[in-house]
């Protein structure tokens, strides 16, 4: 063991008692800065190699979805900010078409843009974050100091709009809460003008680093089978080279015309999804700067007036139906048709969606959330056994896993 | 969309008809109703037919609906990414009834079913692992049904005399706040207070 027993009776020593190897059980987190959040794993390890790996996940469970059922359909919006706290707006996104969906609310053209421009935001904040602190995780200190630079600047476009830099709260049903000031669309397409370069800053900091790429190439294989075995979505399965995106496929707003390109990976590794993630974040850009162009003509409401949505200031002013309507919205809540949907959106980590079981009250009679996190880590004793202890923090990064999902 | 739905619910009644007792198009949504013996067969086919090629299991959860006989509903999402479509497979369960496990089938089902298991206190048959997964370490009961209280039965604190983490029954210092903002406009059911000579005179309106 120490280098001293050396074999000079020239017995096999490997064969003594003392000597023969025992599976080693650790436990990796619930408190380790390298699993995003409260993960509690349970490793078997022969050597360095993991044999087996157990999550133990629930640490942030919050019952969210029993708390939905005795909340109004408005009431239960800011959860969804709560799910992935990475990207927020998406998640609402999701909440907000399937109630449209059920009660048939058209959104209003500007308001469908400004959600298409705020949720190309938050994929940018959710890629940010994860490929920087990615890189954290095998060893790179710069990118999350620069990477979060350029977030702070995002949370401040949420907060102009919405008030929040986190919790935003912005999408409703039936439209966005508050239209933008022209001045915000200006600094929005002003950043994203900035913004390739700050990415080639990235570029140049992690692509062709040598530790990084030590540390990524060929770690986790995913390949098109296990993606789908698995349930894989978002760039878990682009990585892999499926072009699967939900906002190409089954166009949901009005990302159909949009126009942006579907990165794809191709080995599958954490090396490709890293990739995938960069050029995300390009073609994100690009649609960001489209939106604004759009938002810069296209002038309207935005909100669909009538029954799930607030009538405005000046109507409440002039009309006492208009008053009624507000009073009785925000405490009775609106009524949604019975009825059940599934809503998706693609949300940064994959597919993000909300069975909706609506009995006609104000309040859902049961919401499930199914988000991307969860099957991705389900898969972790897939992908992570036969590597290194220490890949299992470059897994769970290239994962993208957030516990406000994944526990809910 | 839809017509291609309709051709294929149609074609899984074809296939499969004895173990489909409806299918329907709601919302742009295919839905499928099996009986919980047949849902094992029935994803089988779903991911190998060529016409259908639902290789990824979205979504496994459950709808209690106290009231009937058949308690829940067992509900299965599935995407085909080859077909671009979606599927929803529905199956009513009794509270003593077990329901296959579609695990060999979609490994991606084993912690949705734990997580239904957890929640509802639905047995799968045939799971390896059948451990509670987002709840607490020892917990009781199952929180999504419509008996459960949002409140819970425990509490949880840290006491100082012991050095650890204590569980108690749950005390409120007010009553959970529930409120009834439904309108007595739209046909309440209950009468309010105040109300009750209402119904004895032959009520106005």
């Amino acid at each position: 063991m120490d280098g001293s027993t050396i074999n000079a009776k020239g017995f096999e020593d490997t064969k003594t008692g003392e000597q023969k190897i025992r599976n080693f059980n650790i436990n990796f987190g619930p408190q380790h800065p390298a699993a995003h959040g409260v993960l509690r794993l349970v490793l078997e390890l022969d050597g360095e190699i993991v044999e087996r790996c157990d999550p133990h996940i629930g640490l942030l469970h919050r019952g969210t979805e029993k708390l939905m059922e005795s909340r109004t359909y408005l009431q239960n919006l800011p959860y969804f900010d709560r799910l992935d706290y990475v990207a927020p707006m998406n998640q609402e996104h999701a909440w907000c078409l399937a109630i449209e969906r059920l009660t048939g609310t058209e959104v209003p053209r500007r308001a469908s843009l400004i959600r298409v421009l705020y949720s190309e935001i938050g994929r940018v904040l959710n890629h940010l974050l994860n490929v920087t602190t990615q890189a954290m995780d095998v060893g790179a200190l710069t990118p999350p100091l620069w990477g979060f630079e350029e977030r702070e600047k995002l949370m401040v476009f949420y907060e102009r709009a919405s008030g929040a830099r986190l919790h935003a709260a912005y999408f409703r049903p039936g439209g966005v809460h508050q239209d933008l000031p022209p001045e915000l669309i200006e600094d929005i397409d002003a950043w994203a003008a900035g913004f390739p370069a700050f990415l080639d800053d990235i570029d140049g900091l992690l692509t062709e680093n040598r530790i990084f790429k030590q540390r990524n190439v060929d770690i986790a294989v995913v390949t098109e089978q296990e993606a789908t075995d698995w349930g894989f979505s978002g760039v878990m399965v682009r990585g892999s080279g499926l072009a699967w995106d939900l906002r190409r496929a089954q166009p949901y707003e009005c990302y159909d015309e949009f126009d942006f390109q579907i990165p794809v990976g191709k080995n599958g590794d954490c090396y490709d999804r890293y990739l995938v993630r960069m050029a995300e974040m390009r073609e994100s850009t690009k649609i960001i700067r489209q939106a604004c162009e759009k938002l810069r003509h296209e002038k309207g409401d935005v909100l669909a007036r009538g029954k799930v949505t607030p009538p405005t200031r000046t109507d409440m002013k002039t009309s006492m139906e208009a008053l009624i309507h507000h009073f009785k919205l925000y405490t009775e809540g609106f009524h949604v048709p019975a009825g059940e949907v599934y809503a998706a959106v693609e949300a940064p980590k994959g597919e993000f969606g909300v069975y909706l079981v609506a009995d006609g009250s104000n309040k859902p009679y049961r919401a499930k959330l199914r988000g991307p996190g969860y099957l991705h880590l389900q898969a972790m004793d897939h992908v992570a056994s036969g590597h290194q202890l220490a890949d299992v923090a470059a897994i769970i990064g290239t994962m993208d896993i957030v516990f406000g999902e994944v526990d809910r | 969309m839809s017509e291609a739905l309709n051709d294929l619910g149609a074609h899984l009644e074809a296939k499969r008809p004895d173990c489909v007792t409806g299918w329907e198009i709601a919302f742009g949504e295919l839905n499928v109703t099996v009986t919980p013996e047949a849902i094992p067969g029935f994803v089988e086919l779903l991911k190998t037919d060529p016409t259908c090629r639902f290789s990824t299991l979205v979504d496994i959860t459950a709808v209690d609906y106290p009231g009937r006989e058949k308690r829940f509903d067992v509900v299965y999402h599935f995407l085909s990414m080859y077909q671009n479509q979606r599927i929803r497979v529905r199956a009513q369960v009794r509270e003593d009834e077990m329901v296959p496990s579609i695990i060999e089938i979609h490994p991606s089902a084993n912690w949705f079913e734990r997580e239904v298991f957890d929640m509802f206190g639905i047995l799968f048959s045939g799971h390896p692992d059948l451990r509670r997964i987002l709840t607490d370490y020892g917990f009781r009961g199952f929180p999504l049904r419509k008996d459960f209280p949002t409140t819970g039965y425990t509490e949880v604190r840290f006491d100082e005399v012991q050095k650890r983490v204590v569980y108690e029954p749950v005390k409120l210092v007010q009553e959970y706040r529930q409120f009834d903002f439904m309108s007595p406009w739209e046909g309440a059911q209950y009468v309010l207070p105040g109300d009750d000579k209402a119904a004895e005179t032959g009520a106005k309106g």
